[in-house]
């Protein structure tokens, strides 16, 4: 995080300037010119994707490709390439998705990244990306809740080596001018005319300076997890704000309540280091003590899949066992038995990470671990195309609400991340080539400033923000937590609703996503994927809707949004697979049902 | 542990330079310069050892787990990365902290490291086919060695012959090449090795003083010695 002495005030605009002179920047003032805003995998995908098709665009990010988040991915991204000789198919792919995502998320949308997935990975070779190779052949790993080996890794640091290659790819469309890195300058507000999106205005993370450039937006900015504070294991500047930002400018948002606790993570001073999956899925075995004896309790409870059962199952597992008077209070993941060539060859990385941050060597001692906040499977709400509700604005990566629906597979986020990149850019090029990009404003550029309200810079925290950005933080961590009821949710809104954020812009947004976040908790009476209501512990088959949230009149408005059906030809494959998939019938209805909270203010 | 973190100040927009003393205690044996600088950060109110109210330290991070490179400054004199750097290692009460000395300051403990990054891009650090692919095992582990490096800046720091701007790119341009030499195969090698020659081989004394320094460990005596091979001799 970089902090800055600066109090959050609006910073001073200034006319709007043209990119580093250094670099040819033919292009630098066209509103055809896309700006992708975030440069992780989703921003790095979608700016090489225009880049390759001969289009410019802008790429912002505070900090540079490198600081992203997605350096931290450890295990691996899936693609049915069969390269373990097992068989495996996009079909299947799709069918373990689809039941992990519990049956919300756009079916049309998940069947095309399955089938788009081997060809992203055959890309990334070609980028050279150093996937395992053992005895001259790349291999698959299995992963929690895959019917196949299906993840390709790169040892413990695949997140590390897929941005390292895509930098190097984007590197040469940078000298050609084709794109035009942004870096230290960040989002503070999109250009809203007449409820579409023109542009952007962004701050310079340096000088202050606000700079305004025309065009059509995607947002590429990271998940939303932030907002629970130093609890999650992802970065420091994943701090949920501009989704926060982009809410309350009117984008809509979807599946709020879905938020990914990670069966296996262990606090280190100031945040919470993850144990990547792949750890369970070399061999790792998670148990409890019990009468003085080790459980192996996932072994028993689900003697399928055992200690690879999805993210949300394992962790709700986790936390009865510790709540069991019977148990001790605290689970371990047991390694001792993975083998020695195992550890050299692909895990070398995670042990080291061990020694160094824990002081705990887990070839030899099992790991004490509970779950943490890792991943937001809601997000901004897109369609198939990445479109978002606002004209003239796309999302992608893990700030979009896609692919994952109740419960986001391991392996799948780096695919969606890079995948969504790809596709959201494929439709601003085609909508270019319409002519419906870009959207022409009709008020004056003085008029549209005037409307909105700069965020202050992500890193800019004010002293008086300090505190009430933990309470927020806290309330988030106590009220929605990984099983959730009634009772404490209202009091978690009441508790947001009483927080006094004095003047601040960021904070007044904050509490407007947390209070959105569970508005979605709360209207989903039912338990499904990674929203555990003990009030209502059974899913309901009459609520596979999204829940779709946006602000309207002082209020958090809220619909259940039914979901299309998959398309015939794609029933088709499914079919010929013999793959038994429910839930994918065509919906009848596509009205929502809404439900307003009110009393919010924004 | 008591701890009092002596940071060199320099605050925009006066952009005036001195140091503030921190006093900072914890019972946690793990706590590292990263955490303590948030949770100075953190405090309501942030007075320094003397009662003095002060301004937030401007400092960069972001994964906090020694994988992205972004707080790197120099620890007590040496570069180093904040989140990497256990207190309890340092000896002594007293740590200092300095942005690092060879870019331009922004704020406190913020530098503008566009240079490292310029560099590669003036250096053409790219494959001309996307059509690479890896097969040896060990050819894909030394391509994997190179991916490691975190574009941080402490190896840059303490290189004798480093200078921002100038022609030689030191390790951190080194790594990212090595990677592209060990997939590209010799006959389409020439761009990569005439630069990697000019940039990296051209200015390197070899003396590997940024060996010991670099947080992420990596080979760079073997890498560089592999890349040599392969961009200057003609090998393999
Ligand atoms: C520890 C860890 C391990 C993981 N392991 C795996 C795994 O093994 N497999 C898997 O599939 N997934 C994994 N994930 C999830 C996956 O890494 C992420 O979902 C994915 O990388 C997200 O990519 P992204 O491009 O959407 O966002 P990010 O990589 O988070 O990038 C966000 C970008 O937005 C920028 N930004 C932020 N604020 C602003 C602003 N105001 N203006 C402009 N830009 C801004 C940031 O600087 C950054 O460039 C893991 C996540 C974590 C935390
Ligand atoms: S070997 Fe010496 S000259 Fe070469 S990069 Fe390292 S420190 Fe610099
Ligand atoms: S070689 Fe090491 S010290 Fe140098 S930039 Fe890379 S990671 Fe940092
Ligand atoms: S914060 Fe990422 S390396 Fe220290």
């Amino acid at each position: 995080m970089l902090s800055s002495t600066s109090q959050a005030s609006t910073p001073t605009p200034s006319t709007p300037q043209a990119s580093n002179p250094a670099m040819p920047t033919p292009q630098a003032s066209n509103p055809a010119m896309p700006i992708i805003i975030g440069a992780g995998l989703a921003g790095l995908s979608a700016a090489l994707s225009f880049a390759r098709a001969g289009q410019a665009c802008h790429l912002v990010s505070p900090q540079e490709s490198e600081r992203a988040q997605s350096v931290m991915a450890e295990g691996g991204i899936n693609a049915a390439l069969d390269l373990m000789g097992q068989g495996d198919t996009p079909a299947q792919h799709f069918a373990d998705s689809w039941k992990s995502a519990a049956a919300i998320t756009d079916p049309n949308a998940l069947f095309g990244m399955c089938e788009g997935a081997p060809d992203v990975v055959r890309d990334l070779i070609g980028l050279g990306v150093p996937f395992q190779v053992e005895q001259g052949h790349m291999i698959q790993r299995p992963f929690g809740g895959q019917s196949k080996k299906r993840t390709c890794y790169v040892k413990s640091s695949t997140g590390k080596a897929l941005v390292g290659a895509l930098i190097d790819a984007l590197r040469r469309y940078e000298a050609e001018g084709l794109v035009i890195r942004r870096t230290s300058s960040e989002l503070v507000a999109l250009d809203v005319d007449e409820k579409r999106c023109v542009g952007a205005w962004l701050c310079s993370t340096r000088t202050k300076q606000i700079e305004h450039l025309e065009g059509p937006v995607v947002l590429a900015t990271g998940g939303f997890a932030g907002i629970f504070g130093p609890s999650t294991t992802g970065s420091t500047t994943n701090t949920g704000d501009i989704t926060a930002l982009v809410f309350s400018q009117g984008v809509k948002l979807a599946n709020l309540e879905f938020i990914q606790y990670h069966p296996t993570t262990i606090a280190i001073p100031g945040k919470r280091m993850l144990v990547s999956e792949a750890a369970r899925g070399e061999g790792g075995r998670l148990f409890v003590m019990r009468d003085g004896a080790p459980w192996y309790f996932m072994e028993e409870r689900y003697p399928e899949l055992g200690n690879l059962m999805p993210r949300d199952v394992v962790s709700r597992e986790i936390a009865s066992v510790m709540a069991d008077p019977s148990c001790e209070n605290c689970v371990f993941l047991d390694m001792r038995e993975v083998d020695p060539i195992v550890w050299s060859r692909r895990l070398g990385d995670l042990r080291d990470e061990c020694i160094r941050l824990i002081g705990i060597d887990p070839a030899t001692e099992p790991l004490p671990v509970e779950p943490g906040i890792h991943y937001s499977m809601g997000g901004i709400w897109v369609d198939e195309q990445h479109r978002c509700s606002m004209g003239g604005l796309f999302a992608a990566g893990e700030c979009a609400c896609q692919y994952h629906g109740a419960n986001r597979l391991g392996g799948n986020s780096l695919l969606g991340a890079i995948y969504g990149g790809k596709r959201a850019a494929q439709t601003v090029l085609d909508e270019l080539a319409q002519g419906k990009l870009p959207i022409k404003p009709t008020q004056p550029l003085e008029v549209r400033q005037a409307a909105v309200a700069f965020n202050p810079g992500i890193f800019d925290i004010s002293r008086d923000e300090v505190e009430r950005e933990q309470t927020i933080q806290e309330i988030l961590a106590t009220h929605l937590g990984i099983v959730r009821d009634e009772k404490s949710l209202l009091e978690g809104i009441e508790q947001l609703l009483k927080l006094d954020v004095g003047n601040s812009v960021r904070l007044r947004r904050r509490v407007l996503l947390a209070h959105a976040c569970m508005a979605c908790a709360i209207t989903r009476i039912e338990s499904r994927g990674a929203h555990c209501r003990s009030d209502y512990p059974d899913t309901n088959e009459s609520l596979a809707e999204q829940s779709v949230v946006w602000p309207g009149n002082g209020a958090v408005v809220f619909e259940f949004r039914p979901l299309p059906g998959l398309r015939a030809e794609s029933r088709r494959v499914l079919q010929e697979e013999n793959l038994q998939v429910d839930g994918l019938d065509e919906n009848d209805s596509t009205q929502g049902t809404e439900k307003t909270w009110k009393g919010v203010p924004f | 542990m008591r701890k009092l973190l002596d940071v060199a100040r320099l605050v925009p927009p006066e952009m005036k330079a001195f140091r503030q003393v921190f006093e900072y205690e914890t019972e946690d044996e793990r706590a590292t310069v990263a955490s303590a600088l948030r949770e100075l950060n953190a405090r309501p109110r942030l007075l320094d050892i003397e009662g003095n109210e002060a301004a937030v330290i401007s400092w960069e991070c972001s994964c906090l787990q020694k994988k992205c490179g972004a707080c790197a400054m120099i620890i007590n004199g040496l570069p180093r990365l904040a989140c990497d750097t256990r207190l309890a290692e340092l000896a002594g009460e007293r740590v200092t902290l300095d942005p690092l000395a060879k870019f331009p300051v922004v704020a406190d403990l913020v530098v503008d490291r566009d240079a490292v990054f310029t560099k590669l891009r003036d250096m053409g650090v790219w494959h001309d086919n996307e059509r690479s692919l890896l097969t040896q095992d060990k050819a894909s582990d030394w391509a994997y060695e190179a991916t490691r490096c975190l574009q941080c800046g402490c190896c840059l720091e303490v290189c004798p012959n480093y200078v921002p701007d100038a022609i030689f790119g030191g390790m951190a341009a080194m790594n990212p090449m090595a990677r592209l030499l060990e997939e590209t195969p010799k006959a389409e090698r020439k761009r990569l090795a005439r630069s990697y020659k000019e940039s990296v081989f051209g200015g390197c004394a070899k003396a590997l003083v940024c060996r010991n320094i670099c947080p992420a460990n990596i080979d760079i005596d073997r890498l560089l010695s592999r890349a040599n091979a392969r961009a200057v001799w003609g090998r393999h």
